[in-house]
């Protein structure tokens, strides 16, 4: 019965009885959320394009973020380095589509898949060439984001809101909500979407492949950058970034491949899940619980709704 | 602004030499072993409605494939508008004016039937995406301008009552009717028809065979037609081309090529 309790009933009683600090654990699954969404975002689109999972995205964030801090360190003014790496962001986007996919067209999905692992193992030796391996730290006073906290105090206790945090945030909602806009009301969106549907009847119509993949592999690298910023500025710029964008996968499961609004829920409910999951109920199952809970909750996903919530599928069952 | 005076009826001699469309000279297509298109020429007049029929596996789709650029055949050349060329790429097709349809209806099934057809005004709009994102003033009169287009194509089909409804719910026949308000949606200058009216009963038919009779007659559309119902090609065609095993055998009025032994020969070895 203690287990019962402990699992049913105490976490509920610790939230209530501590609410300042059940906000403080919210605050924290909701930044790191808006982030996953953001990252599971550029694999949406990547998919949904060319029905590839880009194993190289999680590389496109450190690779993102070192070219930033590289061109920055060999001096480059910040602003100025900025756009040379969006620069570099859509150069990235062009080679991909001259290089790989142009050549790989009508070949097997598993063959493009390949050529992605193939990109992610040229971006890290190429990366790690130019700009060196050891970790670096994020220019993220430079580009002028904010430092410093916040402290509110509601229930008569404290809760911290970082700037930075807030920063995070408010850049992963415009990102988010500029793509939504992009690929649901503009031509490109429509065009993306009938790629997307029907090859063939995209070609029919005069849509473009090749501009269409340039699109949403520069939308997918400015999504990298901007998660290699935000994450570089907590941590530092290093190959292990490429772990968050691991998180993606779960996010991708539980939100379905093809679905941009699933990306977002997926994101924000591994983000509020994990943190507290980890809080509330990681001291049953040891610590450490935020290195896989995302993981399990995709596995559950997997087992009762392979699809995903927002999963092709469903609106195909009529 | 005289409208009644056409010029080009002054011109004697035109009636006489249609203006070729679309020429097809000594095309051969093959997959490894397989000759889907042995050596074909045939030619497409400005204006008027070719039939391509033969029994299944003829190598009519093929051809409707090599036109639009599908297809890449290993020999021959397609000259279109006066530009020669070994093969089409799909972009290009659709830019010079070339759309249409497919044989398994090939429409964007997440859509509904009125994104569906703007998605035909693809090659029209030009504003820079980065302003429609703004719903900025110029970019979204261009949207409005292109809605009305297609608003037209759909009272001309009379698909209005399915306008928001998702593709994929319609059922066969008004598929078909929405993939060809999508070619209809590109203004094209030569429309290609894959069996537009396979798996469809009388009634179904009559407005289909209708509707592509008015598409020619209003719009001066050329078409490509694909057709099984010899008194469908009968009714809507100018000339046939008669395709068997990836051969012509035969290529004139439908009355001419009905009475043609080869043409009775290559049917009487199909049921039909
Ligand atoms: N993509 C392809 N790969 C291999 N064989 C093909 C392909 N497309 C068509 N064929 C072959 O070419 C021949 C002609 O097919 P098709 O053009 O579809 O005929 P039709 O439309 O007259 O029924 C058939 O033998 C078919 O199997
Ligand atoms: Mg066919």
């Amino acid at each position: 019965m203690d287990i019962l309790y402990n699992i049913l009933i105490d976490p509920f009683v610790q939230m209530g009885s501590a609410p300042d600090f059940f906000l403080q654990v919210l605050w924290s699954g909701f930044v790191a959320g808006t982030l996953y969404s953001l990252i599971a975002l550029g694999f949406v689109l990547i998919f949904k394009a060319s029905g590839v999972f880009n194993f190289a995205q999680g590389i496109m964030v450190v690779f993102a973020a070192l070219t930033l801090v590289g061109l920055y360190q060999a001096g480059v003014p910040a602003w100025i380095a900025l756009f040379l790496t969006i620069g570099a962001m859509f150069a990235l986007a062009w080679l991909v589509e001259r290089i790989v996919l142009r050549n790989l067209v009508n070949q097997e999905e598993i063959i493009l898949f390949m050529a992605t692992i193939g990109l992610n193992y040229f971006l890290i030796g190429f990366g790690e060439y130019v700009f060196g391996g050891e970790p670096k730290p994020m220019i993220a006073k430079e580009l002028g984001l904010p430092t410093g906290s916040t402290t509110f105090e509601p229930f008569g206790g404290i809760v911290i809101i970082e700037h930075l945090d807030v920063a995070a945030v408010i850049m992963a909602i415009v990102l988010v909500s500029a793509l939504a806009i992009f690929f649901n009301k503009t031509r490109i969106g429509r065009a993306l979407r009938a790629v997307a549907d029907d090859h063939q009847a995209a070609l029919s119509v005069g849509i473009s492949l090749n501009q269409i993949w340039v699109i949403v592999w520069f939308a997918a690298g400015i999504v990298a950058l901007a998660t290699g910023i935000m994450w570089g500025a907590k941590s530092d710029v290093s190959f292990a970034l490429q772990i968050v964008a691991l998180k993606a996968l779960p996010v991708l499961i539980i939100g379905g491949f093809t679905s941009i609004p699933g990306a977002i829920i997926g994101g924000l409910v591994i983000g509020f899940g994990e943190k507290l999951f980890e809080i509330y109920w990681g001291a049953l199952l040891g610590s450490g619980v935020e290195g896989w809970f995302a993981y399990v909750i995709a596995l559950i996903f997997l087992l009762f709704r392979p699809q995903g919530l927002f999963g092709e599928k469903i609106i195909e069952r009529i | 602004m005289n409208m009644a005076v056409k010029p080009a009826d002054a011109n004697d001699g035109r009636a006489n030499a249609p203006e070729v469309m679309l020429d097809i000279s000594n095309i051969s297509l093959s997959f490894g072993g397989v000759h889907a298109i042995k050596d074909v020429s045939f030619n497409i007049h400005k204006g008027e409605i070719r039939a391509i029929i033969g029994p299944n596996g003829a190598g009519k789709t093929s051809m409707l494939n090599v036109i639009n650029g599908f297809y890449h055949p290993q020999v021959g050349e397609i000259t279109f508008k006066g530009n020669t060329r070994t093969q089409m790429r799909p972009y290009v097709a659709a830019t010079q004016g070339i759309a249409r349809t497919f044989q398994n209806v090939a429409l964007f099934h997440g859509m509904s039937t009125l994104d569906n057809i703007m998605s035909g005004r693809t090659l029209k709009m030009h504003k820079n995406f980065f302003w429609q994102m703004l719903r900025y003033g110029p970019a979204m009169q261009e949207e409005v301008e292109h809605r009305e287009r297609v608003e037209e194509i759909i009272d001309f089909l009379e698909i209005q009552h399915i306008r928001r409804t998702p593709v994929g719910r319609l059922p066969y026949g008004l598929q078909k009717r929405v993939e060809l308000a999508r070619a209809l949606a590109m203004e094209p200058e030569l429309l290609l028809l894959d069996e537009p009216m396979a798996g469809m009963n009388l009634e179904e038919k009559e407005d289909m065979s209708r509707f592509i009779l008015d598409v020619n007659d209003q719009f001066g559309t050329t078409i490509a037609l694909i057709e099984h119902d010899m008194g469908v090609v009968m009714d809507l065609s100018t000339r046939v081309v008669v395709l068997d095993h990836g051969e012509k055998i035969a290529d004139g009025t439908p009355a001419e090529v009905s009475s043609d032994q080869n043409v009775i020969d290559a049917y009487l070895g199909v049921a039909h």
